[in-house]
């Protein structure tokens, strides 16, 4: 077991420094020139002042040599100053950190619930229940994120005025609410995926032998389906809300921006938009390691779910 | 020789009649189905009374099993009557049936490595039916389970019963299930291959704990088995199916010393015995499938004393002196078994 965990923690650092690595590339190779940004606009800057800025912060050094002193600072625990707030990066972050993770669970929590439920109800019922669920869904799903957004913000929250319209709230109860129509429209566009996972591993998971032996036994057939079908029918669909959550990081950007919540998603916007260097590749990293963190703890579900996979782990 | 009535005495009151099948049909609206997979099947066990179905594959043996507890398909069409204590199965509603399934009929099914939920302990399946049909408390079903298990002979019960179907061997999982079934005293156990996939100590084993619960407490046992000797060494009376027909019912001492029907004479000639010199003798042709369809017997293809009226003969069942039946037009001959033995 301490062989595992070294291994997964060894997985996990390799794969964050290549991923740091094609972050700081990529921000590298984009166009535009942050210098000029730094000096307050294009028209007045002199060249010397360009190449005065460039020299403070080291924008002239190859690219090696910048990614080296990055992740020198990385390591050390220091993600550099941004260039737009003029505020250490960490504390610009560790602000937002919170809200953007809240937003994440709460549209989680959300989708999983509803998703799953839908798909239990398409299993069971089939049918005419199961095409209405499929045409609801994925319409739901085929709407953009920001006309979901839009849609919810003018039914529930102006016309109906059953929630705020902006802004992240205070304290438990508040946030829960503010945060209730970002949540959603983050949540809607998943419930097709949920529901159609779930409801093909439980109709595959009724054709199993044992499930008619345990009807045969003369189980109800709520507990049929709770106790042998759903419960048999759950690593498919834990793996996909596993992969759903962790993209979610990155679907905040959009909706952060359309409520004017102050999370990573609408700090990494503006960081792009002026071309902040130390803003951008912290979030970026963030989400790639909040990525990663839901897939290895989906990874390490697996066994509790299916026992079976335990014994392919340790025969390996 | 008259087609055989149902007895009035053996009314759906008879308290010592456990399980009535009359004139139980099956048709599943397959494609190509052109015969039913049960037609008109009579079959009936005693309180305490073990009887054996025997037949090949195909023939309907697990069909009537199932029958028994209406664990067939939903678009199966069904006639007859299936009475199990004076009720019948075919007409109960939900409720009764979930009480009749979990009470009194208990079913070993064929294939144990399937029959257990993979990602579900083996104490879970055990108790499964003792806390969440009979609501058991717990603790008193857990014990069950772990007496249930020692009884079957499995060594280290409870350490068995944390384990997961996947961590024992087939024919540990094979006691695990007649474990599970015998869970609650049930009043008639349908053992569909029970043993089938035992050594021949451990079946021995198994065979003697069934019969502990048919003299101890009056268990009604179908013993469903391609076995013909087996069965007819272990059960009372025996039932030989054929292409969804029951060919012939006989006590299992009859049925071995003189078989009536050409099919069962075949069946008994394709096992080997000790110190007998004729060559094994396999019944020629191949079991016939849901879409063979037969205008008379269905055995004429495969039978060695058919004539060409055979062939029109509606299959009836015939009384013969014993108390058994056989569905043979030709039950003129004494011995078919010396024929089908050449």
């Amino acid at each position: 077991m301490p062989a595992r965990a070294l291994r997964i923690t060894l997985g996990l650092l390799v794969t964050l420094l290549a991923a740091s690595f094609v972050i700081f590339g990529a921000i590298y190779a984009a166009p535009g020139d942050p210098a000029a940004f730094l000096v307050g606009g294009q028209e007045d800057a002199t060249p010397e002042k360009l190449a005065a800025v460039r020299a403070a912060y080291h924008l002239d050094d190859p690219l090696w040599v910048q990614y080296g002193d990055w992740i020198g600072g990385v390591l050390r625990g220091d993600l550099g100053r941004s260039m737009q707030y003029h505020d250490q990066v960490a504390d610009l972050v560790s602000s937002r950190v919170p809200t953007t993770l809240f937003l994440v669970g709460y549209s989680a929590v959300l989708f999983v619930v509803a998703g799953v439920a839908l798909g239990v109800l398409s299993a069971v019922r089939g049918g005419r229940v199961d095409s209405i669920v499929v045409a609801v869904t994925t319409l739901l799903a085929s709407i953009p994120k920001f006309v979901k957004a839009l849609a919810l913000v003018a039914f529930l929250g102006v016309q109906l005025g059953w929630f705020p319209v902006t802004g992240a709230g205070e304290g438990f109860g508040d946030r829960l609410h503010h945060l209730t129509l970002p949540a959603l429209s983050l949540a809607l566009g998943e419930l097709a995926v949920v529901s159609r996972v779930t409801r093909q591993s439980m109709l595959e998971q009724y054709a199993q032998d044992h499930v008619t032996v345990a009807r045969a036994a003369g189980l109800s057939e709520f507990k049929v389906i709770r106790r042998h079908v759903l419960r048999n029918a759950l690593a498919p669909v834990v793996t996909m809300c596993g992969l759903i959550i962790a993209s979610l990081f990155a679907g905040t950007v959009v909706v952060e921006t359309a409520f004017g919540i102050s999370g990573m998603g609408s700090l990494l916007v503006q960081a792009i938009n002026t071309h902040d260097f130390p803003v951008t590749q912290a979030v970026l990293l963030l989400m790639v390691l909040a990525y990663m963190l839901v897939t290895t703890f989906v990874d390490l579900v697996h066994p509790l779910i299916d026992p079976r996979v335990r014994l392919e782990g340790s025969a390996a | 020789m008259v087609r055989k009535e149902s007895d009035p005495a053996k009314t759906p009151l008879d308290a010592e009649t456990l399980l009535d099948i009359e004139d139980l049909t099956v048709e599943l609206p397959g494609v190509g189905a052109r015969r039913p997979v049960l037609d008109a099947v009579r079959l009936r066990v005693d309180r305490g009374e073990v009887v054996g179905l025997v037949g090949e594959s195909g023939s309907g043996k697990s069909t009537a099993a199932k029958a028994v507890l209406r664990m067939l398909p939903r678009d199966a069409h069904l006639r007859g009557r299936v009475g199990v204590a004076g009720r019948d199965v075919l007409t109960l509603n939900a409720g009764d049936l979930r009480e009749l399934r979990a009470r009194r009929v208990a079913m070993v099914h064929q294939d144990p490595r399937s029959s257990l939920n993979p990602v579900r302990r083996i104490g879970d399946f055990l108790t499964e039916r003792l806390i969440h049909t009979l609501g058991r408390p717990k603790a008193q079903a857990y014990a069950e389970a772990l007496r249930l298990l020692e009884a079957v002979g499995i060594v280290r019960p409870a350490e068995r019963l944390r384990q997961f179907p996947h961590e024992l061997s087939g024919g540990m999982l094979q006691r695990v299930v007649i474990a599970a079934a015998l869970a609650g005293d049930p009043e008639l156990l349908l053992a569909d291959e029970a043993t089938s996939a035992l050594d021949v100590t451990t079946q021995a084993e198994i065979l003697a704990i069934l019969r502990e619960h048919r003299t101890g407490r009056g268990l009604g046992l179908l013993f469903i088995t391609h076995d013909l000797h087996l069965a007819a060494a272990y059960c009372d009376r025996v039932y030989v199916m054929y292409a969804g027909r029951v060919v012939e019912e006989r006590t299992a001492e009859r049925l071995f010393e003189d078989p009536r029907h050409p099919y069962t004479a075949g069946l008994l000639a394709c096992t080997p015995e000790l110190g007998d010199p004729r060559p094994i003798s396999p019944i020629p042709g191949r079991p016939p499938s849901l879409d063979d369809a037969f205008p008379g017997c269905p055995f004429v293809a495969r039978c060695p004393v058919a004539e060409a009226a055979c062939e029109t003969w509606l299959p009836v069942a015939r009384e013969l002196d014993d108390g058994g039946s056989v569905m043979c037009r030709r039950t003129d001959l004494d011995h078919p078994a010396e024929k089908v033995r050449r």
